[in-house]
């Protein structure tokens, strides 16, 4: 049997006896090689900070949300925020919005497209370092498990120890908490489909529906995956934003960038030498041990980094022990490499071109979104003819048509609403049901769609063929008026 | 296996085939694929067991769980039937203006009423009642039994010249046909209820032969149409001064109705449908544009307030 070693025991070896090794660097990735498990050690300092409190803001908005109330109004809905598929309703606070108004949303979503493009234009991949879920769930579970294992150093022994019942408690309450945050996840997930305090009892003593468990479940299972064992792998192998970075970041986009000018020629320092003709990297690769991505940012911008700035912290740590100037790692641009090069002084220009379309571009669709909201029409009318019989020829000779009217009213209260029609000379309403002092007049309820049937009499002498009809809704109280065309079909006489 | 050679960058065993020093890398399914298939077999297995799955002979293996499409269907028909009870239990004791005066109730009349009538009655009145040569229009005012929901309901229930012991029964002779007139008298009769009716204008009646038709109309006709044509619907005769004839509009289709007294039938839906049933497809009915009120129309007091002003000298219909 051809033996062939799959991995080199004496380099690897070697590379223990450095502190880190970037698991993830290019020479280490070989295609066929499988994953190797990534000890990120914990990193002190603004940044990291930063990420914390970017998780406790993002964590806390995202399990808060649903338990907000908002007053609508008796026997109204009271959740702040809601996606009511049942009752066919958006809520958010002040905003309510019908199935007919997604186009909300989508301005919503290219407004997030516009504000994702224009943070990358300015610094980088700062989405992806503090706010993508992905990088919030993870460094959560990294937080559990770094609590209960210990950090890298400790992780490391423990996974390579032999099994113990110590071991098996770690790991075990690891994986535990974890699915309790994970359940946890999927949970307040649901809170935002159905009234909140209601779907929590319900969920404890069994009586929800079953959709809601599936979908509990479902994101279990993907928090608990994707935050738990495959963390990085998700940036690097599933997200197509790496991918599309590359066309939104520019010379000038900040991100974070080893300065290689100042740190090389590396090399390891010993107090009191000179740091004459020398770099300012010591390599000690304490960089490496807290990145999370398993890469070495030394090696230069690469797909993996998620410009999550731990490796900034770690190194101004070292900067600060060896006595040398900070930010050796930091945000820095292409163009700033390139004006040190050349001896000039750093300039940040966050103010170019590209930064100020897609500000522009943010500030009209935002404009025209909060246009659209102010001036919301709360009044909806739908006109569908009756298409069997096209028309009906009465016993005076007159030609009848019918119609289904459907009176949205999206206002929290009943409106009195007056319908009218317009037409040839000659053409009225008749809907007996409905006259109330000789005019038509439909009471709609509250937030809700109104079906009425009415029928519109021609005279005998309108002609055969098609005329123009214009149905109107009038609010009586508030004058608020909407407007929807049809048509009068007649034939000729028998 | 032992002597399978491996590439040396994956670790994978090679198939051992070689074209051109390029080796195929015998690389094993992944392992979760494997468990998955292994315990799709195990699934399979099991629901032979608890499912129907093997057909035998002309039957099938029937499983121990005894699961059957067609009893849970029967069930579920069963379920709807005595969900939806009450409402035509409440139907059934309705009347038009509760009827209407119910949203509910309302919906749900509509609701049965259309399904009720695409599945019986659309084939010969046509969808939404436009009706057709022999089948009379719904969706018009002009009705031969009466449009208020009672008659409405009642014709339903009986029929027409149906096997009910009460049905709706009239009976136009065949005057052409039976000798009872001559072909002349025919002719005359026909101008004479053209020039009685709004077609006039359209037809352009002779009027000497309408002249000489009259007579025969008062000696044969009137007693059912009535002397002025009004008809009557106590004994189904038609209204004769309107323009919608129910065989036709045309000199010849009105000749050739008093030629051969046509009358169609409708069966008796009594002992079809329930008495909601009924309520709700007289309901769909009434709806359809042409419905009457239930009591004897009260004499139009003109209010204070007029309503809408009438075009053509045509009234209102009356508030339902
Ligand atoms: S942490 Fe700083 S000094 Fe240490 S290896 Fe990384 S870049 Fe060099
Ligand atoms: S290289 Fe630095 S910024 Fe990039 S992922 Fe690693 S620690 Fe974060």
């Amino acid at each position: 049997m051809a033996k062939v070693t799959l991995i080199d025991t004496k380099a690897r070896a070697n590379e223990h006896a450095i502190d880190a090794r970037a698991v993830n660097s290019k020479e280490a990735r070989a295609l066929y090689k499988k994953r190797e498990q990534i000890y990120p050690k914990l990193a002190h300092g603004f940044f990291r900070n930063l990420k914390w409190a970017a998780m406790i803001v993002l964590l806390g908005i995202y399990y808060v949300t649903p338990w907000l109330r908002w007053d609508r109004g008796d026997g109204r809905v009271d959740q702040a925020v809601l996606i009511d598929f049942e009752g066919r309703r958006f809520y958010f606070f002040f905003v309510e919005l019908w199935p007919q108004e997604v186009y909300y949303i989508t301005g919503l979503l290219i407004l997030a497209a516009f504000a994702i493009f224009l943070s990358s234009a300015l610094f980088g991949r700062v989405w992806c370092g503090y706010a993508c879920p992905q990088t919030v769930w993870t460094d959560l579970y990294i937080y559990v498990e770094r609590a209960i294992e210990g950090d890298r150093n400790a992780r490391m022994k423990l996974d390579a120890a032999s099994w113990s019942w110590r071991k098996a408690a770690k790991k075990i309450a690891k994986h535990a908490i974890w699915i309790l945050i994970a359940a946890a996840t999927g949970g307040a997930w649901v809170f935002y489909f159905g009234d909140a305090p209601t779907l929590f009892r319900n969920i404890f003593t069994g009586q929800a529906d079953p959709v809601v468990y599936l979908f509990i479940g479902l994101l279990t299972l993907t928090t608990y995956a994707l935050a738990g064992t495959m963390r990085e792998q998700v940036c690097t192998y599933m997200c197509p934003w790496p991918r599309i970075q590359a066309a939104m970041i520019d010379k000038d986009a900040l991100s974070v960038t080893y300065r290689g000018d100042r740190g090389e020629p590396r090399g390891p320092h010993k107090k009191g030498d000179s740091w004459e003709g020398r770099g300012d990297c010591i390599d000690c690769r304490q960089c490496v041990a807290v990145c999370p991505q398993g890469i070495d940012i030394r090696d230069g911008d690469q797909l993996e980094c998620i410009n999550c700035a731990l490796c900034i912290d770690a190194c101004d740590d070292v900067m600060k022990k060896v006595g040398r100037p900070l930010g050796l790692i930091a945000y820095d641009s292409y163009a700033n490499l390139d004006r040190r090069k050349q001896g000039n002084p750093d300039r940040y220009k966050l103010i170019r071109p590209r930064t100020i379309l897609y500000g522009v571009l943010m500030a009209v669709v935002a404009a025209f979104m909060i246009y659209g909201l102010a001036t919301r029409q709360t009044l909806a009318l739908n006109v569908i003819r009756d298409r069997s019989p096209p028309f009906v020829r009465l016993a005076d000779g007159t030609v009848r048509n019918d119609y289904a009217l459907k009176l949205i009213n999206m206002t929290d209260r009943a409106r009195r609403l007056q319908i009218e029609v317009e037409g040839p000379t000659g053409v009225h309403l008749l809907a007996p049901a409905l006259v109330l002092d000789g005019e038509v007049v439909a009471e709609a309820h509250a937030d809700s769609v109104m079906n009425v049937r009415i029928h519109v009499v021609a005279p005998a002498n309108i002609g055969a063929g098609s005329h123009r009809l214009r149905f109107t809704i009038r609010d009586i109280a508030s004058g608020d008026v909407a407007v929807s065309d049809s048509a009068f079909l007649a034939g000729s006489t028998p | 296996m032992a002597d399978r050679e491996r590439d040396s960058v994956s670790g994978t065993e090679t198939t051992g085939h070689e074209w051109d020093g390029l080796k195929e890398l015998d690389t094993p399914l992944p392992r979760w694929w494997l468990y998955i298939f292994y315990a799709s077999i195990v699934v399979a297995v099991v629901y032979w067991v608890l499912m129907p799955a093997w057909p035998i002979g002309n039957g099938y293996t029937k499983g121990v769980l005894g699961f059957s499409d067609r009893i849970n269907v029967t069930a579920d028909v069963g379920a709807l039937r005595s969900a939806r009870a009450p409402m035509y239990q409440r139907l059934a004791n309705a009347s038009a203006s509760e009827i209407a005066a119910d949203p509910e109730l309302q919906e749900f009349a509509r609701a049965a009423g259309e399904s009720v009538f695409g599945d019986y009655c659309r084939t010969c009145h046509g969808a939404g009642g436009a009706g057709a040569p022999g089948y009379p229009v719904l969706a018009d005012d002009v009705w031969i039994w009466g449009g208020s929901l009672a008659d409405i309901e009642h014709t339903l229930r009986v029929g027409v010249r149906a096997d009910h012991p009460d049905t709706r029964m009239s009976m136009m002779p065949a005057f052409g046909r039976d000798r009872l007139l001559t072909s002349q008298q025919v002719d005359d009769v026909t101008e004479y209820a053209i020039s009685i009716s709004a077609a006039s204008s359209r037809l352009q009646p002779d009027r000497a032969a309408a002249a000489r038709g009259e007579a025969i109309y008062q000696e044969q006709c009137a007693a059912c149409h009535g002397a002025t044509g009004a008809g009557d619907r106590s004994v189904g005769a038609p209204s004769l001064n309107d323009d919608l004839w129910l065989y036709g509009g045309s000199r010849e289709e009105i000749r050739r109705q008093v030629e051969m007294g046509r009358g169609g039938v409708m069966p008796s839906w009594e002992r079809r449908f329930d008495a909601g049933t009924l309520r709700a497809l007289a309901y769909y009915v009434h709806e359809m544009g042409g419905g009457e009120p239930d009591a004897p129309p009260a004499p139009v007091t003109t209010p204070a307030a007029t309503p809408e002003p009438a075009q053509n000298g045509q009234p209102n219909a009356p508030l339902r």
